[in-house]
């Protein structure tokens, strides 16, 4: 199979005052044109590092290695920092998740949408100009050339995030990243930007990693799932795979934990995840979930690995887990 | 409003009628500043032992009217009365006896340098209740209750995580033993995990100690799971208020529509929706005439843009709409 974007054992480490921190401890993924992985956790699972890493915008004081990354049967870890400027903007986008920070407040958003398109591509700044702003109306943008010379600070939030996504639009890439592009966003916006990105992933055919916390938002968007916790995948597969038959005990937990409307009582009894999760300076001993999961036994102190439940559906666990009820963690 | 019938005067623990709260917004050096009503003719009540939820986008005046109440902001007009007497008779420390807030963001709500006890202390502190000694059991008992372990009672909140933190932020409001807590975006800042611990927590406390709780959120699911009661609030003004099982059943505000439309319940099998809203949050300064909503209201008329609604009963509740008006009704066809 030739996927786009192909992962294989990535890693990032840092050095910090105390030791090594190993905040990607080794993911794999493949992703195929115009499909949407979501990778979803909790803060500090290592979900933001893992998109900064697929981008190759790690701080410098982050060492990132792996197996393989390949993207578009090229190799990414071998580029030098020239020739992923080259890519980055281009092929690859990504979309961030406070747009305030993410544009310079100092330029129009005329300026900051076709200086990447000028650059990467070396077309006149008219034919730019004119990209941009079909893309800004492609984004539901009213008076889109109007809006060329205002300033970011002159845009609400979601007309920001809105200008956010038709930048990284720009030069048509084939992939794009996105770190929770709606999370600061309000609910009826949020579903609007969801439906719009949605969209224009169909017309268009990009291939999107959309990354979030948020696990109503990954019902409803992904293709493929990825659980991560601790610096790695725990679980992986369908979106019906992950939501209707969770395999993995951390999974199940963050399930339980969510108020479903019209199915949780009022004031039932949420599920919860007791615990925290592990300091990953100097990497993890056994399964990294071990410290929080209710079933925990003597084998979880050697890490589980991802293994086939059939059908693509990948779960890191020693428990083979279909008889956990989602019941076992209400009283956890 | 037609509430007022169902519930006596004993019963209701807060109670705004007519309440606005207008600030005065600079437009620059030269220019005269203009008004922005962040609250405008809010009648609300808020029983004895209910959960009130508070729902509606950023700006909409939610967090203006939790100052409100809390007397950190006076309303430019309106009364808010507080078990059946008029706020005003007393003072900010009366008020905090019986009104404690829980907010947002347990980072920055909890003093860095000062220890758990002394966290929970201050308020004991301030309003000199009871005496010295006897605040270290008070403080142990405020631990046990909202779990956390009596070891951490001298560390400080940076040595915690966020949903160690939003429990002391809770254990603070509750030592001063309040009949009514405003719960200020409580979980917003957390994760899934944590969130779903202090929202069974706040369950838990609203039974044992019968409290009552104003719940504003963003959140829709996490307000079908624990409110009551709903309001929905748009531009300073609650334009739908009524059983919170009636309201996710049946909305009948265009835009308390579009609100609920918007909620993603995590289920693959559907899409994203579609929500029929247009255009984008006005600016408050200079809002809408007529009804604030019309611009983005799919069944807006030309009476939305000339004639300003008011509420309209919908037994149990109210909805501030001119579609929902038999008068209007009749005008407009």
């Amino acid at each position: 199979m030739n996927s786009l974007l192909s992962v294989r054992n990535l890693r990032v480490e840092i050095p910090v005052g105390a030791g090594l921190l190993k905040p990607v401890r080794g993911i794999s993924l493949d992703l195929n044109k115009g499909e949407t992985l979501c990778i979803v956790g909790e803060s500090g699972c290592g979900k933001s590092l893992t998109s900064l890493a697929l981008m190759g915008l790690l701080p410098k004081v982050a060492r990132c290695s792996g197996d393989r990354l390949s993207f578009g049967g090229q190799d990414l870890l071998g580029l030098t920092e020239r020739q992923m400027a080259r890519l980055r903007g281009r092929a690859i986008s990504m979309v961030f998740q406070e747009p305030m920070t993410s544009l310079n407040p100092a330029y129009t958003i005329g300026d900051q949408l076709i200086e990447g398109m000028i650059r990467h591509d070396g077309v006149s700044r008219a034919k730019a100009r004119d990209r941009a702003i079909f893309l800004l109306e492609k984004v539901g943008i009213t008076a889109a050339a109007s809006r060329l010379s205002q300033f970011p600070h002159q845009l609400s939030g979601g007309l920001r995030q809105r200008v956010m996504i038709a930048m990284s639009l720009m030069c048509g890439p084939d992939l794009i990243i996105a770190d929770e592009p709606t999370t600061a966003l309000d609910v009826t916006i949020q579903a609007k930007i969801l439906r719009m990105m949605k969209d224009l992933q169909a017309e268009l055919g990009m291939a999107m990693v959309f990354i979030t916390h948020d696990l109503g938002v990954v019902a409803r968007i992904a293709d493929r799932i990825a659980v991560m916790y601790a610096g790695i995948f725990v679980e992986t597969g369908t979106a019906r795979q992950i939501f209707d038959t969770p395999t993995h005990p951390y999974t199940k937990g963050l399930l339980s934990c969510l108020p479903v409307p019209g199915k949780t009582k009022l004031g039932a009894r949420l599920g919860a995840v007791p615990g925290v999760v592990p300091a990953l300076i100097g990497g993890v001993q056994g399964c990294g979930f071990a410290s929080r999961c209710p079933l925990r036994q003597a084998a979880c102190d050697i890490e589980p690995e991802l293994s086939e439940r059939g059908d693509g559906h990948s779960c890191r666990c020693v428990h083979d887990t279909p008889t956990l009820r989602k019941a076992e963690w209400a009283t956890a | 409003m037609g509430d007022r019938m169902m519930a006596e005067p004993q019963d209701i623990a807060l109670e705004l009628s007519g309440v606005s709260k207008t600030y005065q917004i600079s437009q620059g050096l030269f220019a005269a500043s203009k008004p922005l009503r962040a609250l405008d003719n809010i009648s609300l009540q808020l029983r004895r032992g209910e959960v009130l939820g508070l729902v509606g986008e950023s700006g909409c005046g939610k967090s203006t009217l939790a100052k409100v109440l809390l007397g950190l902001e006076k309303p430019t007009r309106g009364d808010v009365r507080i078990f059946d007497q008029p706020f005003g008779s007393h003072d900010r420390k009366w008020i905090a006896r019986r009104i404690q807030p829980i907010f947002q963001d347990p980072y920055s709500s909890l003093n860095p340098r000062k220890s758990v006890r002394e966290i929970i202390t201050l308020p004991l502190r301030v309003h000199s209740v009871g005496k010295t000694s006897g605040w270290n059991d008070g403080v142990s008992r405020m631990l046990d209750l909202v779990g956390l372990p009596q070891r951490l009672i001298d560390a400080n909140p940076s040595q915690m995580s966020g949903g160690q933190r939003q429990r002391v932020a809770i254990a603070r409001a509750l030592i001063m033993r309040p009949e009514v807590v405003i719960c200020d975006e409580p979980t917003s800042a957390l994760d899934v995990s944590v969130q779903s611990q202090i929202l069974n927590l706040l369950m838990d406390l609203r039974d044992e100690l019968g409290l009552t709780y104003l719940f504003i959120s963003h959140n829709l699911a996490v307000v079908e799971h624990i409110a009551s009661r709903v309001a929905v609030m748009y531009l300073g003004r609650v334009v739908e208020q009524g059983p919170a099982a009636r309201i996710f059943e049946t909305p009948k505000h265009p835009y308390a529509v579009a609100l609920l439309d918007s909620i993603l319940t995590p289920d693959p099998s559907m899409d994203v929706p579609d929500v029929d809203l247009d255009g984008n949050f006005p600016n408050p300064v200079d809002p809408p005439s007529g009804c604030t909503f019309h611009p983005r209201c799919a069944s807006a008329t030309s009476l939305c843009s000339r004639l300003r609604p008011e509420p309209v009963q919908q037994a149990p509740g109210f909805v501030t709409c001119h579609l929902h008006d038999p008068n209007q009704q009749k005008d407009m066809a």
